[in-house]
């Protein structure tokens, strides 16, 4: 399929838009540059996060893993220790002020959370510890209540880790069929017998941005023939939402997780988002306190949504962080965070094969528009771990490795790639690094 | 800091673009052993042929990085024609050079290093290890050293499978 058109089509107001198509179809490299400087003011950025003027091995820090783990602005550290010196206490429950105060700030973050990717309404945000939680919630709370012997689970060749072995998990236990949305050669989903492979399904579980590939799949082309067939979708939006505009009811999503660590938050929370309905209907995950109405010794009444799926002490002041990143992104703008990668993006395509040449492979879609910042790079004859080792002489952090997405390092034919990954405090000179780095570790292995 | 010459010496970079006794045995009589590294997804495949107490042939298969797929070379050739007691000898030796504690080498030491990486405490039998000794640079790497040892673990599963009980 053409996924550039279609995916521009299929994708949420604002990816995709036409500034960025622009800039990626700009012919030569030194456009691409200023385009890439124009959109946010990475030197400024850059001064936000401390951790970047650290040198190691005497070398400019160039931190290119933020698919991983994004590096933390000083306002999210500065809210947290704030948050801890003079507002902390237990949320619920307390009556004292300062229990208010906690937990008014708890549930500003909430709310924040829900503004940030479209909820209809904050209640509709549960706090997880990441997304791998909130994504084995779905499945042990929704999939355990409503699947069963002669039920089909839909799963992408290109889901993480997180998004397969959960169901893994539950179908041992309740007999029902896992089926495999296939990966074209060029990096996308290959949709062409979707109606079959919907036929009886109960749920289609697939990634809004691979975090391999960088593809950028057409959840809401799925999402309207899942609904169709009478299938909810489960997206893991971990790599989608610290880099797009998020709207997750334009995305047709039932269910959405995602992490705060990867969108400049601290690691400890994460957030599941569901429909109001779904979630009224789904029993408790965990139990404990904070998730009840009441208990005697006959039994248990849950609480209703949020609380119901917050057993325990929930990740206070994680949560006040969280929405610190969230205003530290909105401040710099979602469709400008997007414009900024996908012109990094079209220089770095450009570059590093200019740069390494025919030894070279960059996995995934080839267009900047239909991807994100996320480069799986191969270079021809030498192991990825060589690579990436080689590089962090330089001072660049790239992750060697199969990115917890075996499954599809199987269709790629490769037991792992080097992948280098783009935020907001990346610029060209990053890109220039990772292209002599990665040159250098070419030749270093070269017979 | 350890510079990369510590770590990619020649004879190490020759066995990687040329490993020796790559391939796979009829099985049976040889047994077929996969050794996985869940980190980084590196593969060691060994089939072994074990007759009266010797490995009589090897053959490695699989992938993975210079470093576990030149170890795993090199430790095909060092064990190919050995007996079992040799084996073992050369092993433990292997284990125990993986072992040494970074500060003896001048490294930065990362969280505790001291002992085999797999926790076992080693006591060096006085073997000989030839070619395997351009291996002791990795120790300055930690986070490679389950790469150089990885084959050795596959090879004491695999020679275990081949003494099994039928």
């Amino acid at each position: 399929m053409d996924g550039v058109t279609d995916l521009s089509d299929d994708l949420p107001p604002g990816l995709g838009s036409t500034d960025a198509a622009t800039a990626a179809a700009q012919p030569s490299v030194a456009p691409l540059a200023r385009q890439a400087g124009d959109v946010l003011d990475v030197a400024a950025i850059r001064r936000d996060f401390p951790i970047l003027d650290k040198e190691i091995n005497g070398k400019r820090l160039v931190f290119l893993d933020s698919a991983a783990s994004a590096q933390k602005p000083r306002a999210v550290v500065e809210a947290m220790a704030a948050f801890a010196e003079t507002d902390y206490a237990n949320i619920h429950r307390g009556v004292y002020a300062l229990a208010e105060r906690a937990t008014g700030r708890y549930e500003a973050a909430r709310a924040a959370v829900a503004r940030f990717i479209g909820a209809p309404s904050a209640d509709e945000v549960i706090f997880t510890k990441n997304a791998t939680e909130g994504l084995n919630l779905v499945a042990q709370s929704w999939g355990r209540a409503n699947l069963g012997p002669g039920d089909a689970v839909v799963l992408t060749q290109m889901e993480h880790h997180s998004h397969i072995v959960p169901w893994f998990q539950l179908q041992a236990e309740k007999g029902f069929e896992i089926r495999w949305i296939p990966v074209t050669p060029d990096g996308h989903l290959d949709l062409s017998e979707l109606d079959r492979l919907l036929d009886g399904a109960r749920l289609v579980a697939l990634t809004a941005m691979s975090n391999v590939l960088g593809t950028l799949t057409p959840v809401r082309q799925i999402a309207d023939a899942a609904h169709a067939a009478g299938a909810l979708v489960s997206v893991d939006a971990c790599q989608f939402v610290p880099h797009l505009p998020t709207d997750v009811v334009a995305m047709g999503a039932d269910f959405a997780a995602f992490s705060g660590h990867k969108m400049v938050g601290p690691t400890g929370i994460g957030v599941l988002w569901a429909h109001a309905a779904l979630l009224d209907a789904m029993p408790p995950f965990l139990g404990g306190g904070g998730m009840i109405l009441t208990v005697d010794l006959e039994g248990f009444t849950p609480d209703a949504a949020p609380a119901k799926f917050e057993a325990g002490t929930p990740p206070i002041i994680e949560a006040i962080g969280l929405h610190a990143a969230i205003d530290y992104l909105d401040g710099l703008g979602m469709e400008n965070v997007r414009a900024h990668e996908v012109s990094l993006t079209a220089y770095a395509l450009r570059a590093l094969t200019e740069r390494v040449g025919d030894r070279l492979t960059i996995h995934g879609p080839s267009e900047p528009a239909a991807r994100g910042g996320v480069l799986s790079l191969a270079v021809d004859d030498v192991h990825p771990h060589d690579l990436a080792q080689v590089m962090d002489e330089h001072a660049v952090c790239v992750r060697p490795g199969h990115h917890c997405a075996k499954p599809l390092m199987k269709v790629l034919g490769c037991g792992a790639t080097a992948r280098a990954s783009f935020y907001v405090y990346n610029d060209t000179d990053d890109v220039d690094a990772l292209a002599e780095a990665l040159a250098d570790a070419a030749d270093f292995f070269a017979s | 800091m350890p510079g990369l010459e510590d770590l990619y010496r020649e004879i190490i970079l020759d066995h990687y673009r040329s490993p020796r006794n790559r391939g796979e045995l009829a099985v049976p009589p040889a047994t077929k052993t996969e050794g996985f590294n869940p980190l980084c997804g590196d593969e060691i495949v060994v089939y072994v042929t074990v007759e009266d107490g010797t490995v009589t042939d090897i053959r490695i298969a699989g992938q993975g990085c210079s470093i576990s797929q030149s170890s795993a070379s090199m430790m095909s050739a060092a064990v190919k024609g050995k007996t079992l007691a040799e084996v073992d000898d050369l092993t433990r030796a292997f284990k125990a050079m993986m072992s040494i504690h970074e500060s003896a080498l001048g490294g930065t030491p990362e969280g505790d290093s001291t002992g085999d990486p797999d926790g076992e405490i080693i006591d060096a039998p006085d073997v000989k290890l030839g070619d395997l000794e351009a291996l002791q640079g990795v120790v300055k790497f930690p986070v490679r050293i389950k790469c150089a040892t990885l084959s050795w673990n596959t090879l004491a599963q695999a020679i275990a499978d081949a003494t099994a009980p039928a």
